[in-house]
């Protein structure tokens, strides 16, 4: 028969095309698959030497399972200052900082004065200045004589330094919320008998509150992280990015790993709790 | 007469070099549905502004009722306001949007909850209050906003454009449902608009406002029928203005054509080159009327309740409304000579504006 032929070489061409469907249907996922390996394998390593028993001083090869890093988490002199120090600064400065940014953005946003656009501008200064000559300027402010007078290096200038640069964050953050704001609002509020104050608090507050959230997170995380300005600026103070660079040069401790682990397990917490509110939210509103 | 509820005296409002308001003086009578009525620009949100207390005049007083409230924040003046784009706050329900102003006043408890759902009953949302806003029409936002204003019971209401974001039927519905409301409450209403047919529906009184002053003041009536200005003929409805010169205590010759009779009353002593104004609706098609103008049909439109027809004239194009009382058209059409006249009485006189001719 004529068809045996054809039959024979049917499945290899099926096989053949088989294969191209589906490199075709899934370059895309093997492509997604790999970024995400690509970005996510430092994390896991982070993790997972966070339970490595190490043999010596460094924390680079695998030697173990245990949860005793986990236990003693501030078993390494320093670690805990370090880590209180840090979370101290980045509660203030994220607090400060929102707070004088909302204030700034609504002068932005709200009022026509003299040297608006300047202002514009200025504040986007510390995000566009490399961190470095950053550091290296307050410092040199800081050492003035007239300044060191009053001010001494340590927790006091490294959270001028923090609100510095949190500030332009937080003032990006607030305004873009504020420039969507319909004015009238306000004004329907004082028309319905509500003083300035009260306005703000039951009608600018709850609606701006969004981007409040979302700036203090910010600069939380700006803050907590940050390395190159607070070298400069931190007198004798040791922060925990300083005391994870310190410790690196004689060996991390593998508490290091269980703090950084905490850390991002924290933020994707945080975030994947801010997703599940804004499902939640336009689920009610679709359905009602 | 009693003391108005909202009396204006002399207001001005610059914004830099631009007059918004332009020496601006008005009575409006206490439980009167009133309209502000323009073009945009003309003043007339601005003047409203004034009244509620987000804008502060640059030169007058403003009263409400015996009280001086110019320099006054809004929050310390006995008005509300529903405003066009409605303001409700998005975070809060109907509730609690329609109990803001209550809440201010230290009104709680069951008072509170009455008089809310009360309100809400009345605008047609009895029911509703746990909704957000958000998840409302667009008639229903627009009933919130008035009830948000209404439950506080103000001495006036001020309403800035409230129907403009509202469908054609929408809007018809909601000035015969505000009309009614007013009339129920009998609070004042002051009704800023830029749709006459909409003030003409219903206010008891409109200012029609052009460039920062008031170019007439009456009832709708009076504002149709006896225009003081050529603006205000052209702003209300349709009208036919023809040019000519005064040439007796009751008498106009047309720069193009017969001496035609006006009543003395709108005539006024005018002299020299005025305009005499005729509606659509009075014209008659044919010579029945002592005034009578020689034309030519030029265009014609069934309307469905009337057939417009444009004539050409010696004294220019006029357009005539023709009810259809009986079925199909009525006869005339394009290309067709006929005669128009009209009654002296049903004509009106203005003072010719410079640009024109």
């Amino acid at each position: 028969m004529t068809a045996v032929p054809a039959t024979e070489r049917m499945p290899r061409e099926r096989t053949v095309s088989r294969v191209w469907s589906f490199v075709k249907h899934h370059a895309l996922t093997a492509y997604a698959i790999l970024a995400f390996t690509y970005l996510m394998v430092p994390i896991a390593v982070v993790i997972a030497f966070s339970f490595n028993n190490p043999a010596g001083r460094f924390n680079y090869t695998w030697s173990g399972f245990t949860f005793d890093n986990w236990k003693h988490w501030d078993g390494v002199p320093g670690l805990r200052s370090a880590m209180v120090l840090s979370l101290e600064i980045a509660f203030i400065a994220s607090l400060v900082a929102t707070a004088l940014g909302t204030l700034i953005a609504l002068a932005l946003v709200r009022y026509g004065f003299r040297g608006r656009g300047a202002t514009n501008l200025l504040i986007f200064l510390p995000l566009s200045t490399p961190e470095i000559v950053l550091g290296a300027s307050l410092l040199t402010l800081f050492l003035n004589n007239h300044v060191s007078k009053v001010l001494q290096l340590g927790f006091w200038t490294i959270l001028i330094a923090h609100v510095m640069f949190c500030i332009s964050f937080a003032v990006v953050t607030v305004k873009a919320r504020l420039i969507g704001f319909d004015r009238h609002l306000e004004e329907a509020a004082m028309d319905l008998g509500a003083n300035e104050w009260v306005t703000f608090q039951k009608v600018t507050l709850p609606l701006i509150a969004p981007a409040l959230l979302a700036s203090l997170l910010l600069c939380f995380a700006i803050s907590i992280d940050d390395f190159v300005v607070t070298y400069f600026n931190n007198g004798p103070k040791i922060t925990f990015p300083l005391f994870v660079w310190g410790a690196a040069r004689v060996g991390a401790p593998p508490q290091v790993n269980v703090i950084g682990s905490v850390i991002f397990i924290v933020a994707v917490s945080v975030m994947v709790a801010n997703v599940l509110v804004q499902m939640r939210r336009a689920k009610s509103a679709a359905t009602a | 007469m009693s003391t108005p509820d909202v009396r204006l005296v002399d207001v001005t409002k610059r914004f830099d070099d631009v007059v918004a308001v332009d020496d601006l003086s008005l009575d409006v009578e206490s439980g009167s549905f009133f309209a502000l009525l323009g073009p945009s620009g003309c003043g007339k949100t601005t003047t409203l502004r004034m009244i509620g207390g987000f804008e502060q005049p640059s030169e007058g007083c403003i009263f409400l009722g015996e009280r001086e409230v110019s320099g006054l924040p809004a929050y310390k003046r006995d008005v509300n306001t529903v405003f066009q784009s409605y303001a409700l706050f998005p975070h809060l329900s109907v509730f609690e949007n329609v109990a803001f102003g209550l809440r201010r006043r230290s009104v709680r408890g069951e008072t509170l909850r009455g008089r809310v759902e009360a309100m809400l009953k009345i605008v047609g949302l009895a029911g509703m209050g746990r909704r957000k806003p958000r998840q409302l029409s667009g008639g229903q936002q627009q009933r919130v906003a008035l009830a948000r204003a209404l439950v506080n019971k103000p001495q006036v209401l001020l309403l800035d454009e409230p129907l403009g974001a509202l469908d054609l039927k929408l809007r018809k519905q909601m000035q015969l449902e505000l009309k009614a409301i007013q009339h129920d409450v009998g609070i004042t209403f002051i009704h800023v608009t830029h749709d006459q047919e909409e003030a003409m529906t219903m206010a008891d009184r409109i200012a029609v406002m052009n460039d920062g002053r008031i170019e007439q003041l009456g009832t709708p009536t009076e504002l149709y029928e006896t225009p003081a200005t050529a603006y205000v003929a052209g702003f209300l409805g349709v009208s036919n203005l023809i040019h000519g010169t005064v040439s007796g205590s009751d008498s106009v010759r047309l720069d193009r054509g017969p001496e035609v009779r006006v009543s003395a009353a709108a005539l006024n002593g005018r002299t020299g080159h005025v305009a005499v104004g005729i509606r659509p609706e009075k014209i008659e098609l044919g010579n029945g009327q002592p005034n009578a103008l020689e034309g030519k049909i030029v265009e014609q439109a069934y309307v469905g309740v009337a057939t417009q027809y444009i004539v050409e004239t010696d004294c220019g194009r006029l357009t005539v409304y023709r009810q259809n009382a009986s079925p199909g058209l009525n006869g005339a059409s394009p290309g067709d000579r006929t005669t128009l006249s009209w009654s002296p009485d049903s004509s009106f006189v203005v003072d010719s504006m410079e640009e024109s001719e």
